[in-house]
């Protein structure tokens, strides 16, 4: 299943024929991925399984036990050990068994999104509204512009800049707008895909 | 060819005015009262049908009946936009098609929101039906998917609607709320007295409902399994709640906001969307855009006068051209 043995990864870089510096794709590398696992029993098991499957060579386990994220799940950091053809395989490998990769290597929010909401802004709890939007797991809120005007009778609006795993922008704009929905909000969403 | 124009509003008088110069004659005339219907030898004097609409408010001295009865080659059915059922324009439309006539459209309705029924007409008609001024004004936006094969156009997208464009553009250059502006517009004769069909998306959406309908019952092998669109399949929002704080927080950060249709041949989305301020879809004033995403040929843009009688006529009258 795995030709990975432990030790290995330096005796492979040590002959790696590149000459020119670069980067040899074939050799493992440490990567640290972050996943939310359920609080049941034997979620942690079932999570590093798919990374000893897919020839991940397993080197620490950082288990939150205490500390829930905002959904009420619990943060585990993995690091582990695998060329970055297999890394990828992983990450499919554990996503297909339903686990959420929160983070994986420097994958994490690959994709800048700034969008508007306005609306009522102050009176339907902006706070609220932010760590909704950074608890429905697609996206991160990287940056908050206000203006709102004064009283709170008035309309007010906010730029958000949100970071988004790659490739997963639909979502995070569809989180945002369930959430917007919900309080009345409007959005003004960047057109995804089309910055022309 | 032989023109039977009915609707006597900016479109159909620049039709009237300019059908000569693109080697077509105007046979009929008809407004929702009157009508004028050539002799047997030689078309309608445009002038004197123009002149005497601006002057009595009438074309002619005969019935609009006697116009949709006309020996005419091609109807052009310019009369103002319904929705619903689309009449009279579709009765119109459905009277040409079944004396084996062809009909140009620049009515939004029969084709937002009867395209499958218009179709249908069509199939049995040795008559054509053609549509290009509904989209976009001057814009060749229909010809354009056509000639490309609606089965390699993704999607369309685009600025549709000049009056929102001129709002929106005017808000984010001069700091201005939306009621300010409006009513600048009002003044210009860019926004009408009742601006709602603008300023809430309708125009655009029918538009890109058009669009949508193109998409699918072109990229479809059977017209019968095709997906029939209509303005209640369109998801619209408009631009009469934008306060003017959405554009300076747009704008501080390089962005801008314009009223953008988005159809492929599954959605049709009509809202306010966040552009590159220095952007291909961020059109100045009361420009239109419309950008066709294709399988092969990449993106295309498409910019020009997206309303207007003479820019609008041309619509028509290359459609005409087409029917040769």
């Amino acid at each position: 299943m795995s030709d990975t043995r432990d030790g290995a990864p330096e005796a492979a870089a040590g002959s790696d024929p590149a000459a020119d510096g670069g980067h040899d794709p074939s050799s493992p590398s440490t990567h640290t991925v972050r996943l939310e696992l359920v609080d049941e029993p034997g979620q942690l098991l079932a999570a590093l399984q798919p990374i000893a499957n897919n020839g991940g060579n397993l080197l620490s386990i950082y288990h939150e036990r205490g500390n829930k994220t905002p959904r009420g799940r619990i943060p585990v950091e993995v690091d582990f050990e695998a060329t970055p053809e297999r890394f990828e395989g992983i990450v499919e490998a554990l996503r297909a068994e339903g686990i959420t990769v929160m983070q994986a290597g420097t994958e994490r929010y690959a994709e800048e999104i700034t969008l508007v909401l306005f609306g009522h802004l102050i009176d339907t709890d902006l706070s609220d509204t932010l760590s909704r939007i950074e608890a429905s797991a697609s996206a991160s809120v990287a940056d908050v512009s206000l203006a709102a005007p004064q009283g709170t009778e008035e309309v007010s609006s906010a730029r958000l800049r949100l970071e988004a795993r790659s490739g997963e922008t639909a979502e995070a704009i569809a989180a945002v707008r369930e959430i917007a929905d919900e309080k009345e909000l409007r959005v003004v969403a960047p057109l995804a895909g089309v910055e022309a | 060819m032989r023109l039977a124009v009915i609707g006597a509003g900016a479109v159909g008088r620049s039709v009237v005015e300019l059908a000569g110069e693109h080697g077509h004659e105007v046979v009929a005339v008809a407004d929702s009262s009157s009508a004028i219907v050539a002799g047997s030898s030689d078309g309608v004097d445009a002038e004197a049908v123009v002149t005497r609409k601006a002057e009595t408010g009438i074309v002619g001295d005969d019935d609009p009946a006697d116009a949709l009865a006309a020996d005419y080659d091609v109807l052009v059915e310019a009369t103002p936009t319904t929705l619903g059922d689309a009449e009279p324009g579709f009765s119109h439309v459905r009277t040409a098609l079944e004396r084996d006539r062809h009909v140009v459209l620049a009515n939004k309705g029969p084709v937002a929101e009867r395209y499958g029924d218009l179709q249908a007409l069509a199939a049995d008609s040795a008559g054509d039906v053609r549509f290009e001024a509904t989209v976009g004004g001057a814009i060749p936006a229909v010809s354009t998917v056509e000639d490309i094969e609606p089965s390699h156009v993704t999607a369309v997208r685009g600025v549709l609607n000049g009056t929102a464009n001129f709002i929106l553009t005017r808000m984010a250059a001069e700091g201005l709320d939306y009621d300010h502006v409006l009513s600048e517009a009002q003044d210009l004769g860019v926004a009408e007295a009742d601006p709602s069909f603008d300023v809430d998306g309708t125009d655009a959406a029918l538009k890109c409902v058009i669009l949508a309908n193109v998409l699918s019952f072109g990229g479809a092998d059977d017209p019968a399994d095709a997906r029939e669109f209509s303005l209640e399949d369109a998801s619209v929002e408009g631009i009469r709640d934008v306060p003017g704080s959405v554009l300076r927080l747009a704008a501080e950060d390089g962005r801008t906001v314009r009223l953008i249709g988005e159809a492929t041949g599954e959605t049709v989305r009509v809202a306010p969307r966040l552009v590159q301020e220095n952007g291909t879809l961020a059109v100045s004033g009361t420009q239109n855009i419309v950008q066709i995403e294709t399988t092969h040929a990449g993106r295309l843009n498409i910019s020009g006068r997206g309303a207007g009688g003479p820019e609008t006529a041309s619509a028509i009258l290359g459609d005409v051209g087409r029917l040769g």
